[in-house]
């Protein structure tokens, strides 16, 4: 029976729905939200945002991370800005604009309701963040500064120089120790959440590992939030932090939350390239980079081997200028980065290997002069320097596209909430807001709006409208799941072959990259589809994790992420094959424009792909949520 | 390039280390410390032998997670970088590296070069925040600030809590940490109104978490992965004493030399 998938978008205007809908929904008295208890995995921007404003409301919170405090979520990574529809700039932006360019820069596979709420939350978050002394960058005249983004033509990012991220989750983190110090919030650090306890069909806590005792118990609660990032990590290299996993939304999914559009991941364009075998991730140049620097490589291969100093004008081919002249090098991330892939694969990419572009600031900054430049990525280039020991200030930065941020995620309603009833997903652990492809510097937009704004409020609004009967320690369905980690740790353990976790990682790293990776086409995905089920039964024969489960075990805690990847690859590789489009980062080489750009298909595939799990031998179900467009017309997406 | 390891092992915290022995062989120049690192542990995990077990996330500087002392400097010989940044074409090939945890009272070893933080997240919980709830915050341009303040402002929330200041300092003070989150939100007009409270609180409560006192050696400054500077301790100090001294730490109408 196929799941019943409904949006619960409200009836409406666009603009009135989510008025109406927070006067529609149920409240929790105050005086009764101590008495709920609900539990948040994650201490991101999201997870960290909600928890803190769950707890101020009154709700008993636990909020756990994987990392030592909740500080280190990998959001802090975050480099470029944060977008709003503040329009302080008086270049035309408004919330319908800004809605719009989110929607077109997702390649229209994204819910118009949910991205227009999210357009009309991100002025609250920026006034948020000031308030809680957020030290965004500032004109001279005391207000706050602004610059641009991909995939936008008004100027409407804020930011907090190269480090945006940092300092918007220690905004959240502040608020949350805030709420931990006054006993609101019970914070679990170094704990990892390795299954999803389902009682009577709703999600009523989580099984958990302390990574230090490596005690594995079950934690319960009136409702669950999972917060916990996306699932980059599956390509092996990738710009997201090295404990970044899918394990929390994986094992969700192995309990009945649908998978959705498992196959939208973004590429970045403007990584580190990679250096040699023993490369441990990839490390991101902020797309506001693109401002200022111009994308280019040698219009002739023979000149590739030169140094680019010595390659004059008139040989150097602007890609991006000469292929999208109205957006240059302000092209959307998906369009920017198949755009360097086809000049590398022509051979004429620069650098070891021939897998890079150059990023060329030297007009910049004869124009704006060098201390200038310093100013507005001062950081950025120190990072490149320390990493590739070349100086950006005189010579082009080589760089390549990363795999970045996932779009998919588990499957969430208007109110965050999965299929399961009463587990919420929030941030780039659910698929809502991005579509196809994610514009620059609207994960963090996301990733606030539905822990400080969204969450807080429709999760009442189920607390209220349900009655939820305490559920015991020792209820089978809690006894089982225990019963179910504790026996996989074993099992990891117990194996004691003869290959590293990390090799593993890296050869699964390989297929997706190579089929699943920025080309894709039907005979690569089945070659992947084939070269996946192998590698994880190998995996299971002849992994080797040295060390005890009782104890710190960080081989251990690799292992079960890898084991969850190796079975995630291949529901992506299965999403991928069924979309015969091409729609956003999801590029298939059987459909393209007659000049190389993404065709999509809105007659037969204008819907979200919700795999639902099958049991271990068999394939994922696929269900159906078609995207219904009321204000907006689709179009095919043009940056030319 | 072939190093040899002097590195500390421990089992847990309760249990006796020392430092032991490898060979680090075949590492690239251009590898990263910590890819040095999963080089040498995968060899280990390949004899079946536990590997290292350290701190990481992000690899980028950013996270804060990382940090051991590298021939007895914090995050190693490179000024401003953090052991994730650190590159292998610092060393020479023959080098021998020690390699260590963070010491210090406040940081009881976990396991190998893995130590307990939780210290400093306290010092954050005591006061470092501006008490605002989520939602009613007016327009974000409504209280214009001075670049010059939200730059220096800036400069001290660079902070990445990694500890390398307590673990470099001689007396394991946590002051420089304590006073870039003080001087960040004290340099801001949404600070003010519990500037000197929160000078309070947190002083307080590094002296609870086992800290050491500052004597202003300096050696944070030099192991800071940021770059912070010690002007934020004196900035602690001021307004650590003026609250001290004065029955207005509520009132927020401190004098800001």
């Amino acid at each position: 029976m196929p799941l019943e998938l409904k949006s619960k978008v409200p009836a409406g205007p666009l603009p009135e729905k989510w008025d109406r809908h927070r006067f529609d929904m149920k409240l929790v008295n105050p005086s009764n939200k101590r008495k709920y208890t609900v539990i948040v995995v994650g201490s991101g921007l999201a997870g960290g945002a909600a928890a803190a404003t769950l707890s101020e409301l009154g709700y008993n919170v636990r909020c756990y991370c994987y990392q030592d405090s909740p500080r280190r979520a990998h959001s802090i990574a975050a480099q470029g800005g944060i977008n709003a529809a503040k329009n302080y700039q008086n270049d035309g932006d408004s919330v319908q604009r800004l809605f719009y360019d989110t929607i077109k820069g997702g390649d229209f596979r994204a819910r118009e309701g949910n991205v227009y709420r999210l357009a009309q939350i991100s002025m609250s978050i920026i006034d948020q963040c000031v308030a809680q002394g957020v030290p965004f960058a500032r004109e001279y005249g005391g207000l706050l500064a602004n610059r641009s983004f991909g995939g936008a033509q008004v100027s409407r990012t804020f930011y907090a120089r190269g480090q945006t991220g940092q300092q918007l989750l220690l905004g959240a983190y502040q608020a949350l120790e805030k709420e931990i110090d006054r006993g609101g919030v019970t914070m679990f650090a170094r704990a990892e959440m390795l299954d999803l306890i389902v009682v009577n069909g709703r999600a009523r806590g989580i099984v958990v590992r302390d990574e230090i005792t490596g005690t594995i118990e079950p934690h319960l609660a009136d409702a669950v939030v999972l917060a916990t990032g996306g699932y980059g990590n599956v390509f092996y290299l990738s710009t997201n932090a090295k404990g970044c996993n899918a394990t929390a939304i994986w094992r969700a999914y192995k309990r009945g939350a649908a998978f959705a559009n498992p196959c939208f991941t973004q590429i970045h364009p403007t990584c580190i390239p990679v250096a040699g075998d023993y490369q441990s991730k990839l490390t991101l140049m902020s797309e506001s980079l693109r401002n200022d620097g111009r994308v280019w490589v040698p219009a002739r291969k023979d000149d590739c081997g030169k140094a680019p100093g010595d390659v004059a004008e008139a040989d150097r081919d602007y890609f991006l200028e000469r292929k999208y002249p109205s957006f240059g090098n302000l092209s959307p991330r998906d369009i920017a980065s198949r755009a360097a892939k086809e000049v590398c694969d022509e051979g004429r990419g620069v650098g070891p290997g021939g897998r890079g572009v150059y990023l060329d600031f030297a007009d910049a900054i004869q124009r704006a002069g060098e201390d200038r430049i310093r100013e507005r990525y001062g950081n950025l280039f120190e990072m490149y320097q320390r990493i590739t020991d070349e100086n950006p200030y005189q010579v082009p930065m080589r760089i390549y596209p990363a795999v970045h941020y996932t779009m998919g995620g588990l499957w969430v309603d208007y109110n965050l909430m999965s299929n399961i009833p009463g587990l919420h997903v929030a941030g780039e652990a659910n698929f809502s807001d991005h579509g196809a492809n994610r514009l620059g510097a609207s994960a963090l937009m996301q990733g606030l709006a539905d822990g400080y704004f969204v969450l807080p409020n429709t999760l009442g609004d189920y607390l209220a409208s349900n009655k939820l009967e305490p559920v015991a320690t020792d209820a089978p369905e809690v006894v089982a799941a225990v019963a179910d980690v504790a026996t996989r740790t074993s099992r990891l353990l117990g194996v004691r072959g003869t290959r590293t976790v990390a090799s593993f990682h890296r050869e699964l790293g390989k297929i997706m990259w190579e089929y699943c990776g920025m080309a894709r086409s039907a005979e690569g995905l089945r070659t992947a589809l084939e070269l996946i089920p192998k590698l994880r039964a190998e995996f299971w024969r002849d992994v080797m994790v040295p060390g005890e489960g009782t104890e710190l075990n960080k081989t251990l805690e690799h292992a079960g992420r890898v084991a969850d990847f190796l079975e995630l690859g291949e529901l992506m590789c299965r999403d991928a094959l069924h979309r015969e489009e091409s729609c956003g980062g999801h590029f298939r080489l059987e459909h393209q424009t007659p000049d190389g750009e993404a065709r999509r298909d809105d007659d037969r595939f204008a819907y979200v792909a919700a795999w639902e799990y099958a049991g271990i031998d068999a394939p994922a179900v696929l269900n159906k949520e078609p995207l219904v467009y009321e204000n907006i017309k689709l179009s095919q997406r043009s940056y030319k | 390039m072939q190093l040899t390891l002097k590195v500390w092992r421990q089992r847990g915290p309760d249990v006796e280390g020392g430092l032991e022995e490898y060979q680090a062989a075949d590492i690239s120049p251009e590898m990263s410390f910590l890819e040095m690192l999963d080089t040498v542990n995968e060899r280990l995990i390949e004899k079946g032998e536990v590997p290292i077990a350290f701190d990481h996330d992000c690899r980028e500087g950013i996270c804060g997670s990382c940090g051991m002392m590298i021939d007895g400097v914090a995050h190693g010989p490179m000024k401003g970088t953090a052991t994730c940044q650190l590159h292998m074409r610092t060393f020479k090939d023959g080098d021998t590296v020690v390699i260590e945890p963070w010491r210090a009272r406040a940081f009881p070893v976990i396991k190998d070069l893995v130590v307990d933080r939780g210290a400093l997240d306290r010092i954050i919980g005591a006061g470092g925040y501006v008490s605002v709830s989520t939602g009613g915050a007016k327009d974000g341009n409504i209280i214009p600030v001075p670049k010059l303040d939200a730059d220096r402002a800036m400069d001290a929330a660079a902070c990445i809590g990694c500890g390398a200041c307590v673990a470099a300092c001689l007396n394991g003070s946590a002051s420089l940490f304590t006073s870039a989150k003080l001087s960040h939100l004290g340099l801001l007009p949404q600070g003010q109104p519990e500037r000197y409270r929160r000078a309070l609180k947190m002083v307080a409560q590094m002296d609870i978490e086992s800290f050491g006192g500052c004597t202003l050696y300096g050696e944070c400054q030099e192991a800071c992965p940021k770059e912070i500077s010690i002007d934020f301790i004196s900035r602690m100090n001021r307004d650590f004493l003026y609250a001290a001294v004065t029955t207005s730490a509520e009132s927020g109408v401190g004098d800001d030399s």
